[in-house]
């Protein structure tokens, strides 16, 4: 499926981000290609999930330095439904609640603003229900799930689901799934990690953050990058996940000193 | 920019009813005195009792105070600056809407609300009121079928002075409060409603008023009455022109469930609110109140009020048959400089009667939104039972939103139940729906609504998606 002619999608160069006034990435570099699934991993507070809010552009994050591009265009200055509409898609870690918004709306809202920007006709609520319906078979979820308000009162596996459903309508050219594996149990996993394997498409790619290398069983990356203290400090391919998974996070203090010393 | 600068933005849109109508008016010299009220009572041809009840009203009115303690601040009202009659220039009796000027039809399609024949909402009857006189009621003849009278209350105040007389002034006595004893001295016109035993309305019934002259006050009055077993759903909306200085509208709602009857009134407001400086707009003083005086009765307010520079408004049950059901559903969003002092008072005194209140409070720009309710329950209201939720919502860190409940109970076997919360629009909530594709605007306009959806819901079909959009025009805007 890779290949060196491959579109380069997402662009990210010596990254600077800053949340209230303190800077947490220190230079980010990371290129994605059609096709190709990465994994982020690292400690709590290494800056992975500064970095996927950044890519998606939460006005409370400040890019410092450097660039985000996506198919060569710089998307700094656009706004998070601009990002969301050319193909981004953040899944979040703590989906939110939205007391009062019907689910079904509102994935009908954000489904059409998508399509618009493809040039496809606008789906009325009727045509929409047949679309929906069909893609809630890819994450195993009850048609009752789209009656209810958005997220609220969804236990933290129904969230989840309910983020790959977002993703499966929304069809997206990168798709950034913040710790979609946290607080789910074996089943719950194993059910959002098919649904990804499901929807990956050869000219679209994904990237993975995650804490734990069980996710990693279920969807296999091209390449696993490791970040700590805002960077990416070590990039390889699914073994490093497994060193990882070994050793725990200590072997990296290792590979750093060890670094610092033949500096 | 900052978000919450930007949400500022959005909620501030022009206002789209500020048109005026050109039209030749009539209107008397400006101020108040016996011979106004003489003058006003000739001119619609009432029978003695009515003018003995306005002058009696005005006598209660010359010695009244007007109130200073709700949260509101408002330069003084001159009460001899205003003009108390303006109807625009044709007969008041109209044998069809053929003969009722254009213009007057033009303005009312402008507004959303087309009275022809041909187009006119299917459904729904519609009395239309323009400053002082009601100038069309449509479906009549269907409802008088079956035996609704549903007319302007002029109209009604000639051809059944029986009924006006035995209810007027019986649910809001003239001596209530200042406005409402301004409102008995004065009224122009408004809405009758008469619903006779067992019958259920067979269409939802709905008055529009419309201010159109600058300085008229107007003072409007309705009145419902449900016999026995009967039922009826009634909505009014109202508008007004843009200008500079304020104009007053004090209106009276005197609402009357016998056994069994039910009644839902829901209001949408959208009365001119003023610019972004706070000059202009309406000053919304209202009484509105309801009694369930039969067993068994169910009176039920919702509103949603969006215009005026000043709302003061409280429309209440009474609830003195047992087994009686009072509602009070209220969305009132303020921006700018807007003022809203609003709630309801449910006043238990049968046995068994049960009242739920849920208030929704949205405050944008610098304005100030109160909740101001009273739940009170009476010796022998036992077994009596209230549920009250009332939420705010604030919208950038310059608009005020305050809760006033005041309880009293007088019966122990009772139960009363109060909830409250204030939030604001979260940063996250908006992230996430823009991070979903769906633009800033709509994002905020779907948190409100969201925000407000147990209020929607029990609004009238026919109107509940109206009065979504309403609320989200108020909240859209400015960008483009």
């Amino acid at each position: 499926m890779i290949s060196s002619t491959s579109e380069i999608i997402l662009s990210i160069e010596d990254l600077h981000a800053s949340v209230e006034d303190q800077e947490i990435l220190h230079g980010v570099n990371l290129i994605v290609k059609e096709g190709e699934i990465h994994a982020i991993m690292g400690r709590n507070g290494s800056g992975k999930s500064t970095l996927s809010k950044v890519i998606a552009g939460h006005p409370s994050y400040k890019v410092l330095s450097g660039s985000i591009q996506f198919k060569g265009k710089d998307i700094l200055e656009l706004e998070p439904e601009e990002r969301a509409r050319i193909g981004i898609f953040l899944g979040f870690q703590y989906p939110v609640e939205i007391p009062g918004v019907s689910n079904l709306e509102f994935l009908r809202v954000a489904t059409n603003s998508r399509r618009k920007e493809l040039l496809k006709s606008e789906l009325d609520t009727f045509e929409f229900e047949d679309l929906v319906n069909e893609r809630l078979k890819i994450v195993e979820m009850d048609p009752g799930f789209l009656e209810r308000s958005v997220n609220e009162g969804f236990s933290g596996g129904e969230k989840k689901r309910n983020e790959i459903l977002q993703m499966a309508l929304l069809e997206p050219v990168i798709s950034i799934l913040d710790e979609t594996d946290s607080g789910l149990d074996i089943d719950a996993l194993r059910i959002v990690a098919s649904g990804i394997n499901r929807l990956s498409q050869p000219n679209s790619a994904t990237i993975l953050i995650t804490h734990y290398q069980r996710l990693l069983n279920e969807i296999t990356p091209d390449f696993v990058h490791i970040m700590a203290d805002g960077k990416i400090i070590k990039t390889g391919n699914r073994e490093l996940a497994i060193d990882l998974e070994k050793s725990g996070y200590d072997f990296l203090d290792k590979t750093t000193k060890e670094k610092e010393v033949t500096k | 920019m900052t978000q919450t600068n930007t949400v500022e933005e959005i909620v501030s849109q022009p206002y789209k009813y500020g048109f005026i109508t050109e039209i030749e008016t009539e209107k008397i010299p400006k101020g108040l005195n016996e011979d106004v009220i003489r003058l006003i009572s000739a001119k619609k041809n009432e029978p003695e009792f009515l003018l003995k009840f306005r002058l009696r009203a005005y006598e209660q009115w010359l010695k009244m105070k007007e109130p200073n303690w709700s949260n509101l601040t408002y330069s003084k009202v001159d009460y001899q600056d205003l003009v108390y009659y303006a109807a625009p220039k044709q007969d008041i009796k109209k044998k069809s809407l053929d003969e009722v000027d254009p213009k007057l039809l033009d303005t009312f399609e402008k507004l959303g609300i087309p009275l022809s024949e041909q187009k006119r909402l299917s459904n729904v009857a519609v009395d239309a009121v323009f400053d002082s006189v009601s100038i069309a009621t449509t479906y009549k003849e269907k409802l008088a079928e079956h035996g609704v009278i549903f007319c302007s209350i002029s109209e009604a105040i000639n051809e059944y002075p029986d009924l006006i007389e035995k209810y007027m002034g019986t649910v809001v006595p003239i001596n209530d409060n200042f406005f409402a004893a301004l409102n008995s001295a004065v009224f122009s016109d408004g809405s009758f409603v008469y619903i006779p035993k067992g019958v259920e309305c067979p269409m939802e019934l709905s008055s529009y008023f419309r201010i159109n002259s600058g300085d008229t006050g107007q003072f409007e009055r309705t009145l419902i009455i449900a016999e026995e077993s009967s039922s009826v759903s009634y909505l009014e909306g109202c508008t007004a022109p843009m200008f500079d200085t304020n104009t007053l509208h004090a209106a009276v709602v005197e609402l009357v469930a016998l056994d069994n009857a039910s009644i839902k009134y829901s209001t949408v407001q959208n009365w001119y609110a003023g610019n972004e400086e706070g000059v202009g707009g309406i000053y919304n003083f209202v009484t509105k109140r309801g009694e369930c005086r039969g067993k068994k009765s169910k009176i039920s307010w919702s509103q949603v009020e969006t215009g005026s520079a000043i709302t003061w408004k409280y429309p209440s049950c009474v609830l003195q048959g047992d087994n009686s059901i009072g509602e009070f559903y209220s969305i009132a969003l303020t921006n700018n400089c807007q003022k809203a002092d609003t709630g309801t008072k449910m006043i238990h005194i049968g046995k068994n009667t049960k009242s739920k209140i849920v208030s929704k409070g949205i405050s944008a720009g610098q304005s100030k939104n109160s909740y101001r309710g009273l739940v009170s329950i009476g010796p022998n209201a036992e077994g009596s039972r209230n549920y009250s939720q009332c939420d705010s919502m604030l919208i950038g860190d310059k608009a005020s939103a305050n809760t006033y409940p005041y309880i009293q109970s007088k019966q122990p076997q009772s139960n009363i139940e109060h909830e409250a919360s204030t939030c604001r629009i979260s940063e996250d909530q908006l992230f996430y729906l823009q991070s979903r594709g769906i633009d800033f605007e709509e994002s905020v306009s779907m948190l409100v609504s969201g925000f407000c959806s147990d209020v929607f819901n029990e609004l009238p079909m026919e109107f509940a998606s109206e009065a979504d959009k309403l609320l989200a025009l108020k909240l859209e805007g400015s960008v483009g």
